[in-house]
């Protein structure tokens, strides 16, 4: 749906150009809700205004539905932003119209429908983000959570393929950011838009998001389905993001792990794996005693997950961890010597991008 | 002083002048002084047609105008005046000139209300696929009217600080009056007169502005 092919970006500054991305290289499918994280100065936001063009690249090719868009002018530009709709974080409705007026802007700036036909859709569209009964007050009237419904609801209003988010829960309390991903996933379902999804916050990508992108500095420095790039983060970017998302959540370090006796693993439960009691049972099989030395549990999007750092002490190590592997469980070991034993051990594949 | 020798006639004939010009003169500045503001506004830094040399340009020759005492303007713009109106004297003589002095003052007013309009609001109007004619007429004025509507209001005072001064050019008002009778005649109680007057004048067009302002205001 969405190609980004050697992307870069520098913006003008005192001393020469000062480089905001660099080599960007990003495709996001149809129907699929992509996240883009990094922490502030990375480059997202402007990495997501080259999407619809509000930024120009500087070198590179912006594809939007197969079609080569990077230097589209004028009418053909207009007609790209259209079908891409797009969610601030400060909102920015208008203050001098109502929320009826907000959504009905984007259709009366085509001059093809008329008063009725906007009425209609205006009011499809409320309902949708559940405003209908606010439509006639003005933006300062209502809660932050509300204005991001407005906001989502103008940005459909002209029935795009495509919706961008620009941090676009970041103004809001955790309770209301719940609601409004709720709402975005549900669109995403229910109208098959694609959504490309820019926050500084891993559990925002967790909750929402199929894919995710992580931009470090101005280059994409780890790519992949959420489960992989939450669960097994490889660059120091990403493993800083998902610590501040888990301040305390089955973190160890390297050194705390080393003093302890016996043998560090990291287990990984998802999908089925996750709500079955096999640690316990593969324990006593092969005379293992365990310590669970710390851990994190929960869901990525519905699918629940458990990660434990698990020391292992006893008879036959080695034949614990192939149990586990055999019954799905991921298996990481945490330095050291892979102990000796008849099952094979495989390292799980480094997956870096 | 006695109150007895003014001819109210003659007060009331200069108020209909000085009104006459007043609203002449702000009609002509905004018509001209708003797409001046616009202009600015558009060929400003980190603006859609953001332009250094014309904005710079611009910028130049309204500071001039600005510059030039109000009393040296008229006197300098009279040939102008004669080419423009056919005549440099009376409310016809005096609104160009009017025009000229306030125009580049109302111009900056405007410049300043919309660049305070919100960037992101002219990112999303963009985002949505507005053209920038479609974004300043439906976004950004719509969202600067408030302070349009003020601005408005403080030329209007200025203009009747100004119609005074061109009475000494022979452009007729209260100004004028105020100045012939009160000054060159040492009628003062004319001159206090027409000066309570202006000072109620001035009083309603700030007291009327601030209620327009605040009926549009939705922040």
């Amino acid at each position: 749906m969405i190609r980004l092919e050697g992307i870069s970006k520098s913006f003008a500054g005192k001393d020469g150009p000062v480089p905001a991305l660099d080599g960007i290289d990003l495709s996001v499918a149809r129907g699929e809700i992509f996240g883009i994280i990094g922490s502030s100065g990375a480059g997202k936001s402007t990495l997501v205004r080259l999407i619809n063009l509000l930024e120009r690249p500087t070198g590179g090719e912006v594809f939007v539905a197969g079609e080569r868009v990077t230097d589209a002018k004028g009418e053909r530009l207009r007609e790209l932003r259209r079908s891409i709709g797009m969610v601030f974080q400060h909102f920015n409705l208008l203050s001098a119209r109502t929320v009826a007026g907000n959504v009905a802007y984007p259709l009366e700036l085509t001059g093809r429908y008329g008063k009725a036909e906007i009425a209609a859709r205006v009011a499809a569209l409320l309902a949708r983000v559940g405003l209908s009964e606010h439509a006639h007050k003005y933006p300062r009237q209502l809660s932050g959570g509300q204005k991001q419904r407005v906001g989502i609801a103008r940005a459909l209003a002209c029935e795009p393929q495509v919706l961008l988010c620009d941090e676009a829960t970041s103004a809001l309390d955790p309770q209301t950011t719940g609601a409004v991903l709720d709402l975005l996933r549900q669109i995403n379902r229910d109208l098959g838009v694609t959504i490309v999804l820019i926050t500084h916050e891993m559990d925002v990508i967790r909750r929402t998001c199929d894919r995710v992108a992580v931009l470090d500095r101005g280059r994409v420095v780890e790519e992949g389905p959420v489960t992989e790039v939450f669960l097994h983060p490889r660059h120091a970017a990403t493993l800083r993001l998902v610590r501040e998302a888990e301040p305390d959540g089955g973190w160890l370090d390297a050194a705390a792990a080393a003093d302890l006796g016996g043998r560090t693993v990291r287990l990984t439960f998802t999908g089925p794996a996750a709500h079955k009691p096999i640690l316990g049972r593969i324990a006593r099989e092969n005379a293992v005693d365990y310590g669970i030395l710390a851990g994190r549990v929960g869901h990525i999007r519905e699918a629940p997950y458990a990660q434990f750092i698990v020391s292992l002490a006893g008879r036959d190590v080695a034949g614990a961890i192939a149990g586990l592997r055999a019954s799905g469980v991921d298996v990481e070991l945490q330095g050291g010597d892979i102990p000796a034993s008849p099952a094979r051990i495989e390292e799980r594949p480094r997956h870096v991008v | 002083m006695s109150f007895e020798n003014i001819h109210w006639g003659d007060i009331g004939a200069a108020l209909g002048q000085t009104l006459a010009m007043v609203g002449g003169a702000l009609l002509l500045t905004v018509l001209v002084g708003l797409p001046l503001g616009i202009l600015l506004f558009l060929t400003g830094r980190q603006q859609p047609f953001q332009a250094p040399v014309a904005y710079g340009g611009l910028s130049f020759v309204l500071n001039i105008i600005r510059s030039v005492p109000f009393i040296i303007l008229l006197i300098v713009l009279m040939p102008v005046t004669i080419l423009v109106t056919g005549t440099s004297l009376g409310i016809r003589g005096v609104i160009f000139p009017l025009v000229v002095g306030t125009s580049p003052f109302f111009a900056r007013l405007v410049e300043t209300a919309l660049r305070e309009v919100d960037r992101g609001i002219v990112e999303a109007s963009l985002a949505m696929g507005a053209s920038t004619t479609q974004t300043i007429f439906r976004a950004v004025l719509p969202e600067a009217l408030p302070s349009l509507l003020a601005a408005v209001t403080v030329t209007a005072i200025v203009l009747v600080d100004y119609t005074a001064m061109s009475g000494a050019i022979g452009g007729g008002g209260l100004g004028d009056l105020a100045i012939r009778y009160g000054y060159h005649r040492f009628q003062t109680e004319i001159m206090l007169v027409c000066v309570a007057i202006l000072i109620v004048f001035v009083q309603l067009i700030q007291a009327s502005g601030n209620r327009l302002v605040a009926h549009f205001s939705r922040k």
